[in-house]
C-alpha cells in the first residue's frame, strides 16, 4: 500500500530537522511562524503527529497568534477517528485556522446529541462533522436507503436545533466488497449497492438542509480505497480511514471547514511560459510554442487553461505574473488560435521584469484582496522559493515538472474549495475585471483627493436596498461568514441564525446591490439594526472590499440614520469589535458624528449618536431603496 | 537485518512516537511500562513499523505482540522472507 500524499505541498527533506528544532525554540513568535510554514510542507502522518504535538504544546504555553481563526469543530463519529485530529488540526492551520477538536465518545453520537449534559453539547461546536462508517451506513440501510437518510436528517435537525453550526456529512466509503461485480446494482440490497444509494442520494437531500458533504467516494476515486482503508485496522481498531492517509483525509476535511469560513482561496496567479504554454514566447516566438493539438505536451497545456478557465467562471479570479515584456506576453493570447485563456479572461495582467514577490503584492492590491487569498503557480522552482520566502501567505503548489500533471496538482490541492454557488459567484471573476478596470481609470484621475469626487461621479453608481429575503439567503450568509476587512462586528452565522433575524420584528437588515458602468457588483454590502425601546442597535455592518472607497459606507449610515428617525427612536448605538482584519473599522463610525465611550478590555468600543444629530451625507452614489413587500412580489 | 540495526531504528520510532529521547528499548519492555503505550498508540507504532521498514504485519500478529523482543523477531523474520 502507497500511502496518499500532500503532493502539491513542497517536500521538505529536512522537515525532521526543523520539527527537532522547533521543539527546542522557546521563543513564541518564531516558533508560531516555523510551525505554520511547516504545516505548508508535505509531511508524512508520523511528522503531521509531531507538529501537531508541537503546536498543542506552543498553545498550552503561548498565546496563539491573533491572526489564526479559532474553530471549534466537532467530530461526531461512529468508529474511530481519534487518530485523524493532528491531521485535521494541520490542515487548519495551513489555513489560518486554530482548530479545537471534540470527538464523541465511541458510538455515542446519537446520545451525545440528545443528552444536554453531554460533551457535545456543553462544546456547543461551530462546525459539526457527521462521520459514519461505510459499515454503520449499509447497517441503517438494511430496508433501502431511505432508512439512513432519515437518520442523518435527524442527526442534523439535532445539530440545528442545539447548535448555531454549520454541518458537514461525510459520504459513505466504499469498503464494503461486491458480491455481483461491476453490475452490482442489480441487487439492491447487497451491501456495496447500498452505500451506492446512500452516496447518490446523498447531494439533494444535504442540498435541501444546507449540509455540506465531505465527498469520501472522491476521495476514494483519487487515491484508491486500498491507499485509504486497511482491513486490518478495522478489526484491530475500528479505524476506517488509515493512519498514513490521515494528511489528506484531513486536508480535505480542513479545505471544507475553511470555505465555511471564508478561507478559500479567490485568486489564481498563473507564470506564463512552460506554465500555460511550452517554451518561451520571447526567444521562441508566437509560432514556435507548443500549445494545442497536434502534439501531446501542447494539448496538456491547453487542458491546463481550460481547467483555469473553469475556474474563472466559477467565480475565481485570474491573473498573470509573467517576466515578459508587455507585449510579448500578451501576443500568444491575441495571436495564437490555440489559446484557451483570452486577455478579456484576465482580471490582472502584469508582465515586467521586477521581481514576482513585489508584483503579487501588486496583484493583490489592484484585486483588493489579501494575500492570502492568492494561489501562485509557477513552473520555475527558483520563483515558487522565493515566493514562499518573502509572502509565506501566498499558497505555492509544488507544481509537477510534467504539464499533463498540472491539473491534477491543482485540483487535488483543493485550494479554491466551495460550499456553495450563489449568482454571484459566477459572475465575480467578471467583476474583478471590472474592478482591475476602476483601478485603472481611477489611476488616470491621478488618485489625488481632489479628483476622488471626478472618479467617482465617473463611474455612475447606482445601489438598491432591500431586506434580507430567503431568495438573497445564501449570498447574505456568504458575505457575513467570509468578510474580514470591513466588518463592524465579525460575526460568523448559519442560515437559520439570518432566518431568525429575518422573522424578528424588532430587526430591520438591508443588503445593498451595487452596479456601476463596469457592471454589477452584486451584493457587496448588509447591515442590521435593532429597534428596542428608545434605541436602534446597530447589529451587522459590513461591505465587500471590492467596494471600498466608493462612499458606499456614506449610503449605509444615510440608510441607517432614516430608518432610526422613521422608528422614532433617540439614540442609535453600535459596539466596535476587534480583529486582526478589520482595523478600518475603528474610527469609522467616528467620521459619522458617533462619539466613543470606554475602550473595553477586549478592546472593543461602544458609540453612540442622537438620532437629533443625524445630517444625511451625500455622495456619487443614487441610492434606490426596495420595500420587503415589492421584493416579494419578484420572481 | 541484524537485531542490533533493528534495534537502532525502532529506537528512533518509538522515542519520536512516545516524545521520549531517553527511552532504551530491551527484549523484555512491555506496552504496561510506557506510560503512553495505550492501545491507540499501539496501532501508530504499528504503522510507523511498517512504513519504516517495509513490511505488513497480520491481524493475528498485531494481536498477540506482547513485548519488544517479539515485535523485533516478527521484522526481522519478514525481510529475511523479502531477502532482506
Amino acid at each position: 500500500m502507497t500511502a496518499p500524499v500532500l503532493a502539491w505541498l513542497a517536500t521538505d527533506a529536512g522537515a525532521d530537522a526543523r520539527l527537532a528544532a522547533l521543539k527546542a525554540l522557546g521563543n513564541g513568535d518564531e516558533a508560531w511562524r516555523d510551525a505554520e510554514v511547516l504545516a505548508r510542507t508535505n509531511l508524512n502522518f508520523a511528522q503531521t503527529r509531531r507538529l501537531d504535538r508541537l503546536v498543542e504544546n506552543l498553545a498550552g504555553r503561548l498565546a496563539v497568534p491573533g491572526h489564526l481563526l479559532s474553530v471549534r469543530v466537532a467530530l461526531a463519529a461512529s468508529s474511530t477517528v481519534q487518530h485523524l485530529i493532528p491531521s485535521l488540526r494541520m490542515a487548519g492551520l495551513r489555513r489560518g485556522m486554530r482548530l479545537e477538536i471534540y470527538v464523541t465518545a465511541y458510538g455515542q453520537y446519537m446520545q451525545e446529541l440528545l443528552d444536554e449534559a453531554s460533551g457535545l453539547r456543553r462544546f456547543q461546536p461551530q462546525v459539526c462533522c457527521f462521520l459514519l462508517d461505510a459499515r454503520e451506513l449499509a447497517n441503517l440501510a438494511c430496508n433501502g436507503p431511505d432508512d439512513a437518510l432519515d437518520h442523518l436528517s435527524t442527526c442534523w435537525r439535532l445539530c440545528r436545533e442545539h447548535f448555531s453550526a454549520s454541518i458537514i456529512q461525510q459520504t459513505a466509503l466504499p469498503v464494503l466488497e461486491r458480491v455481483f461485480g461491476s453490475n452490482e446494482h442489480r441487487g439492491a440490497g447487497s451491501p456495496a449497492s447500498r452505500l451506492r444509494q446512500i452516496n447518490v442520494a446523498l447531494p439533494t437531500a444535504a442540498d435541501k438542509q444546507g449540509v455540506a458533504l465531505l465527498d469520501a467516494d472522491a476521495l476514494a476515486n483519487s487515491y484508491g480505497v486500498d491507499a485509504l482503508h486497511d482491513p486490518a485496522l478495522w478489526y484491530l481498531a475500528k479505524q476506517e480511514i488509515h493512519p498514513s492517509a490521515a494528511p489528506v483525509w484531513g486536508d480535505y476535511l480542513g479545505r471544507i471547514v475553511a470555505a465555511l469560513r471564508g478561507r478559500s482561496a479567490k485568486c489564481l496567479v498563473l507564470d506564463l511560459d512552460n506554465t500555460l504554454w511550452g517554451g518561451v514566447v520571447g526567444d521562441d516566438g508566437v509560432g514556435g510554442l507548443q500549445l494545442g493539438e497536434g502534439s501531446a505536451v501542447g494539448e496538456a497545456f491547453c487542458d491546463f487553461q481550460r481547467y483555469c478557465l473553469e475556474l474563472k467562471e466559477r467565480g475565481i479570479a485570474i491573473a498573470v505574473c509573467s517576466k515578459n515584456d508587455d507585449v510579448n506576453a500578451r501576443a500568444p493570447f491575441r495571436e495564437h488560435e490555440a489559446m484557451v485563456l483570452r486577455e478579456q479572461d484576465i482580471a490582472c495582467f502584469v508582465a515586467n521584469w521586477q521581481d514576482k514577490a513585489a508584483n503579487l503584492r501588486m496583484i493583490a492590491g489592484t484585486l483588493n484582496l489579501g494575500l492570502d487569498s492568492l494561489v501562485f503557480v509557477d513552473d520555475n522552482p527558483a520563483e515558487r522559493a522565493l515566493i514562499r520566502q518573502e509572502l509565506p501567505e501566498v499558497a505555492v503548489p509544488e507544481m509537477p515538472e510534467d504539464p499533463a500533471e498540472f491539473v491534477r496538482c491543482l485540483a487535488r490541492a483543493g485550494y479554491f474549495e466551495a460550499v456553495c454557488c450563489t449568482a454571484e459567484d459566477l459572475e465575480r471573476a467578471d467583476q474583478y475585471r471590472a474592478n482591475a478596470a476602476r483601478h485603472v481609470l481611477r489611476e488616470s484621475f491621478g488618485g489625488s483627493a481632489t479628483d476622488v469626487h471626478g472618479y467617482l461621479a465617473s463611474l455612475k453608481m447606482l445601489a438598491s436596498a432591500q431586506p434580507f429575503d430567503e431568495s438573497g439567503l445564501k449570498r447574505v450568509v456568504q458575505l457575513i461568514n467570509k468578510t474580514n476587512q470591513f466588518n463592524l462586528t465579525t460575526p460568523r452565522v448559519s442560515d437559520d441564525e439570518v432566518r431568525g433575524w429575518m422573522a424578528d420584528a424588532c430587526m430591520r437588515t438591508w443588503q445593498i446591490r451595487l452596479c456601476d458602468r463596469f457592471g454589477d457588483n452584486g451584493v457587496v454590502a448588509l447591515m442590521a439594526a435593532r429597534v428596542c425601546g428608545d434605541e436602534c442597535a446597530l447589529t451587522l455592518l459590513l461591505m465587500s472590499c471590492r467596494v471600498l472607497g466608493r462612499r458606499l459606507e456614506d449610503e449605509l449610515f444615510n440608510l441607517l440614520g432614516e430608518a432610526a428617525q422613521k422608528a422614532g427612536v433617540q439614540r442609535i448605538t453600535a459596539i466596535y469589535r476587534p480583529t486582526p482584519k478589520n482595523g478600518m473599522m475603528r474610527d469609522l463610525l467616528g467620521r459619522f458624528g458617533f462619539s466613543a465611550g470606554d475602550t473595553a478590555a477586549d478592546g472593543s468600543i461602544p458609540w453612540t449618536m442622537s438620532v437629533a444629530s443625524f445630517l444625511p451625507r451625500s455622495t456619487e452614489i443614487t441610492m434606490r431603496l426596495r420595500a420587503s413587500d415589492e421584493v416579494g412580489s419578484e420572481p | 537485518m541484524q537485531q542490533q540495526d533493528i534495534y537502532a531504528q525502532l529506537t528512533t520510532i518509538f522515542r519520536d512516537l512516545f516524545d521520549d529521547d531517553t527511552l532504551v528499548l530491551t527484549p523484555g519492555l512491555t506496552a504496561a511500562e510506557v506510560p503512553e503505550w495505550d492501545s491507540f498508540n499501539h496501532i501508530n507504532l504499528i504503522v510507523a513499523v511498517e512504513v519504516r521498514f517495509g513490511i505488513k504485519f497480520q491481524t493475528a500478529e498485531l494481536e498477540s505482540m506482547q513485548t519488544v523482543g517479539h515485535l523485533a523477531d516478527l521484522i526481522q523474520s519478514k525481510l529475511a522472507a523479502q531477502g532482506r
